[in-house]
């Protein structure tokens, strides 16, 4: 490693050179690629591993309280010892030594054992510490090289430095651009890009540009402030006022995944580890950090069965997020189904809620509401049938029951909460009689009214299969494709029907529509009835208040379909799991299409989110009112946008034109001096386009054939 | 516009050639019979039989008396154009990829692909008036490109010769001694395989298309890169538009991929773009594989393409393209 240059040595040295630093643009400096000249990057985490470096003794453990026992026995304990802890790693060869007295002949009490990697030896630690050989005997474990790091501690307290207040950037710095644009963050290639959707130019603008900012995905937080970037080292947010400078990194070696909690408070980092026996499952890894402190609130270490119990989790792997948020912005719980247990952890002192989880046999599924501390759960049926399958409804954290529905004959159930925790939806997949298929229902809970009335939505033909459900984001609304799958019918209900408020009614029923998936607009109104991959990415922008269709469009093989946090645009891209077409298209929420970029190898694209509006709900209605007042202002601008890009697009094109015209001259002339050239070259004909070019038609008849036939022409009628 | 689909071709084909008069259409194909079509109205005049592989590239003479040809079967052929007669054949160690004669059509410059040991070749042959007279000697001899070179052409009062292949670069060499004169700039420059190569009528210009989805134009004498054009798919063919300020692509998804997609996906279409202001006009659909030959009628009225369908589409333009404003 170089050692550090101070700035006045630089500028020392600069001075002899005769280069003025004050000019020199540090950040242009690029480095050729594979070559550091040994400046060690400041982007890489270094915390990595702190087991591989320090003294080298980082796979030596100190086992102490061990029995002291005179020399004959020394071979015997050796013996005991090397058994245990060859249980756990590769011992070296070696690596087991064992000091005995010099004086007595007898064993100190205590050994030292090199294992192969830190990583073995961290577990030999984890496991043994504590370890009871026999009652007198209780093991204490310890890494070698901790030993030296307490004795370094001082001896006197000294109190920490205070490190003076600087204020930070303004990280929310992108709320207040001018043009109330949205940014959007794209993966393409090795590059990640943030840009804003200048809808008004009709083109993204840069913002910022990086290659290799991630090693596999980059997510932003659910309030739009930080972008997070995961790498082999661990996880890290970025963010700031003009540029993304890194504002945090989160050490966890080998990070697969990571979800931030609803009011972006913490982050929960994932990884899961070979296991070095291969017959064992794989070991997990997940942490839990304050986004912004950056330390480890809690970790959860175990194995993968342990933490893929419970509905979706699959064959390989856990079902992700483990971790459920709950409690609405204030990221007061979170919550991870176990085997027959619900844990729910409280963020004040990241411990269980009464210090013990929740006893639910057999729990399948748990979902929070989106505002308020309840969860709702979902138990399968038991017992052959003897004993319901039901769906619960429990109080955070009093754990008290609000609301419980015993269901029979349930092969699935599926929960839907509406965005602010007003209703849920529960998708009830059940047995028809012979077993032999299902059919579905829905059960609906107002849960903002007393007692928790429930509701039961049959459609209209029991049998249709239901292809996708979705809540109107902070409205009483719902869309449900349902039918078979070539052309699908397409339902809306409303959980408030005119006279009647306490029921739900059909609004409308759109018959076979070639869509597979929903995707309602933020502010509610507006809906996509997209189809996705089988259909090829046809699109259907349809407006709910008036039940009629805005405009039909289609991106073809589009993958993902993402509206701006405002409901203003829309974005379909296509991502690399196809390897065509590339990229991204930006539509208006009513189905225009305003603008489209490729880009080869396209993974991601995401709006960045904005944190809720500050607007009361009565303003917010104001608003929508007296619309016609407060946009004009915007009409104007839209207007003065449009003059000056047209005036600008006529002088680029009369530039361009200008500058082929005098290429074009440029060549004719020297094409004129090399007429007589070119003539020689032929012969002596009359070069090429100097002569004038002349069509002429030329009729051509040919008689093929003539023949003289005599036909009987009869007069005769009678 | 309604194309006239000429169905003579029994694979995909390789390209399309008109006579100075624009009047006759030659159009080559992996099926070893090089084809003569009236460019006004599609119907077959005759086919050049003899070839014994597929037929790469052809040229016409200016007086529209004989055909040059270049096959995968390791020959060169002259034609007479009006008999469909062998004049002479110069035979190769490898495939002959394109043929282009000179000014005056007393030179041809040939391209022959990398094959077994040998690397590819730049051969300038001295083609006789008199076919009797006509030897096989190579006048110039170039080597150095790596991999194949796809086109080469003469440039101006036939002093240089510019090629293009599998490598990217595009280069310009004297014709006399064989030097190398310039090279594209790799940075601005195509990124992969350049496939196809035409120059403008006056010989000014020319443009490239290439697998890297661009084509780009090029100044003749400098090398310059004057203008690229952007696009969706790799590029097979370009032309020109003679009449006007257009540049027409034709490509679409490799061949390989075509039957695992939609054929939508494959974007078979030939996109036209303004020269001048490289921005896409529109285009024309039909063919259901990529379009790997386009040529341009020097009346600049019609144009054809050819695709890897076995298809030529001949399309006279509507009058309505003839007032396109952009």
């Amino acid at each position: 490693m170089a050692e550090v240059i101070s700035m006045e040595d630089i500028r020392a040295t600069a001075s002899t050179l005769g280069i003025d630093v004050s000019n020199i643009d540090f950040d242009s400096i690029r480095l050729p690629p594979g070559e550091d000249f040994g400046i060690t990057s400041d982007d890489d985490l270094h915390e990595e591993d702190p087991l591989e470096y320090d003294s080298g003794f980082g796979n030596i453990i100190v086992v102490d309280n061990l029995p002291v026992v005179p020399r004959e026995k020394f071979e015997k304990l050796e013996g005991v010892v090397r058994k245990i802890y060859s249980q756990i790693g590769v011992i070296k060869e070696d690596g087991l030594w064992m000091p005995v007295d010099s004086d007595t002949q007898k064993t100190l009490g205590y050994c030292f054992i090199e294992y192969n990697t830190p990583q073995e030896a961290e577990l030999a630690r984890e496991k043994t510490n504590g370890y009871k050989l026999d009652r007198a005997h209780i093991f204490a474990v310890n890494m070698f090289d901790d030993f030296d790091r307490f004795m370094k501690v001082p001896d006197e307290w000294a109190p920490p430095e205070t490190k003076p207040y600087t204020p930070g950037e303004n990280l929310q710095h992108w709320l207040t651009d001018e043009k109330a644009r949205d940014q959007f963050v794209i993966r393409a290639g090795s590059d990640t890009e943030v840009l804003w959707n200048d809808a008004r130019h009709l083109k993204p603008e840069p913002v910022y540009k990086r290659a290799y900012w991630t090693e596999s995905f980059v997510q932003w937080s659910p309030l739009g402030t930080y972008l997070a970037t995961v790498h082999r080292q661990g996880a890290a947010v970025w963010g700031g006022a003009t540029a993304f400078n890194r504002l945090m990194r989160y050490a966890h070696p080998q990070v697969k995944l990571i979800d931030f909690s609803p009011g972006e408070k913490y982050l929960v980092t994932y990884s899961s580890h070979e296991p070095s026996n291969p017959r064992d499952t794989h070991r997990v890894v997940l942490n839990v950090f304050d986004v912004r402190t950056g330390k480890v609130m809690r970790d959860f270490k175990g194995s993968m069965d342990e933490f893929s119990v419970g509905g979706a989790g699959g064959v390989s792997g856990v079902s992700w997020p483990v971790f459920r948020w709950g409690g609405g912005k204030e990221d007061k719980y979170f919550a991870r189904i176990g085997k027959n247990v619900i844990s729910v952890y409280e963020t004040e002192t990241f411990s269980l809620i009464d210090k013990k989880s929740l006893k639910v046999e057999n729990v399948m599924d748990l979902s929070w509401s989106p505002a308020d501390p309840i969860l709702a759960l979902f138990v399968p049926e038991l017992g052959g049938g003897n004993q319901p399958a039901r769906v619960s409804l429990v109080q955070i954290p009093s754990k008290e029951e609000l609301r419980q529905k015993n269901l029979f004959s349930v092969s699935d159930c599926k929960m839907y909460w509406q965005s602010n925790g007003d209703y849920l939806a529960v998708k009830v997949d059940r047995y028809t009689k012979t077993k032999k298929s299902t059919y579905t229902g829905f059960e609906l809970f107002r849960i903002k009214e007393r007692d928790i009335p429930i509701e039961v939505l049959e459609l209209e033909n029991k049998n249709d299969k239901i292809i996708a459900f979705a809540w109107e984001p902070k409205g009483h609304r719902f869309a449900v494709i349902h039918g078979d799958s070539p052309r699908p019918d397409v339902s809306f209900y409303t959980m408030r029907s005119g006279s009647n408020t306490g029921r739900v009614s059909k609004l409308t029923t759109l018959k076979g529509k070639q869509a597979n998936a929903l995707f309602w607009s933020p502010a509610g109104r507006y809906i996509i009835l997209a189809g996705l991959k089988g259909f090829n990415g046809q699109l259907e922008f349809y407006n709910v208040d008036e039940l009629e269709t805005m405009a039909t469009a289609e991106h073809f093989m589009a993958t993902d379909i993402e509206w701006d946090p405002t409901g203003r645009y829309v974005a379909t891209s296509v991502t690399s799991v196809h390897e065509m077409e590339n990229g991204f298209n930006i539509w208006s929420f009513n189905g225009k299409l305003l603008y489209r970029i490729l880009k080869d190898h396209f993974f991601q694209f995401l709006w960045r989110p904005r944190p809720p509006s500050f607007l009361s709900p009565e303003k917010e209605e104001e608003i929508a009112k007296n619309l016609k007042k407060y946009s004009k202002k915007y009409e104007a601008e839209d207007q003065d946008v449009s003059m000056l890009l047209s005036e600008q697009d006529r002088e680029k094109r009369k530039m361009l034109k200008d500058e082929w015209e005098r290429w074009v001259n440029d060549w004719k002339r020297w094409h004129e001096e090399e007429k007589a050239e070119r003539q020689r070259l032929r012969d002596g004909e009359a070069s090429d386009e100097e002569e004038e070019y002349e069509a002429k038609e030329v009729e051509v008849e040919e008689l093929l054939d003539v023949s003289e036939e005599v036909l009987s022409f009869d007069l005769d009628q009678e | 516009m309604r194309p006239i689909l000429m169905k003579g071709h029994e694979r995909p084909l390789t390209f399309l050639k008109y006579n100075r008069d624009g009047d006759l259409l030659f159009s080559c194909a992996k099926d070893h019979t090089p084809t003569v079509w009236f460019a006004d109205n599609g119907e077959r005049l005759g086919t050049y039989r003899g070839h014994n592989g597929a037929v790469w590239t052809c040229d016409v003479s200016r007086d529209s008396m004989r055909l040059i040809t270049g096959s995968a079967d390791q020959t060169v052929k002259l034609w007479n154009v009006e008999t469909g007669a062998q004049l002479f054949t110069f035979n190769f160690d490898s495939p002959a990829r394109s043929v282009d004669f000179s000014v005056g059509d007393k030179l041809a410059v040939i391209t022959t692909d990398p094959f077994m040991e040998l690397t590819s070749a730049i051969h300038v042959k001295r083609i006789a008036r008199d076919p009797s007279q006509q030897t096989a000697e190579s006048a110039l001899v170039i080597k150095g490109p790596q991999g194949r070179i796809n086109r080469a052409i003469w440039g101006p009062l036939n002093r240089t010769i510019i090629s293009a292949g599998e490598d990217a670069i595009v280069r310009i060499w004297d014709s006399e001694t064989g030097k190398l004169l310039k090279e594209s700039d790799k940075e601005t420059g195509h990124k992969k395989t350049v496939t196809s190569l035409s120059k403008a009528v006056d010989g000014s210009h020319f443009v490239t298309g290439s697998l890297d989805k661009s084509a780009k134009l090029w100044d003749s004498r400098t090398l310059t890169l004057i203008k690229t054009y952007l696009t969706e798919r790799p590029v097979n063919a370009v032309t020109m538009s003679p009449l006007l300020d257009h540049v027409v692509l034709g490509g679409g998804q490799d061949a390989s991929h075509v039957t695992t997609t939609d054929h939508r996906a494959g974007k078979f279409e030939a996109k036209f773009y303004d020269k001048i202001l490289q921005e896409e006009i529109g285009g024309v659909k039909g063919h259901f594989g990529p379009i790997n030959a386009l040529a341009f009628n020097p009346d600049g009225k019609s144009f054809s393409s050819g695709g890897e369908d076995g298809y030529v589409r001949l399309h006279h333009f509507d009058p309505d393209y003839f007032n396109v404003k952009i």
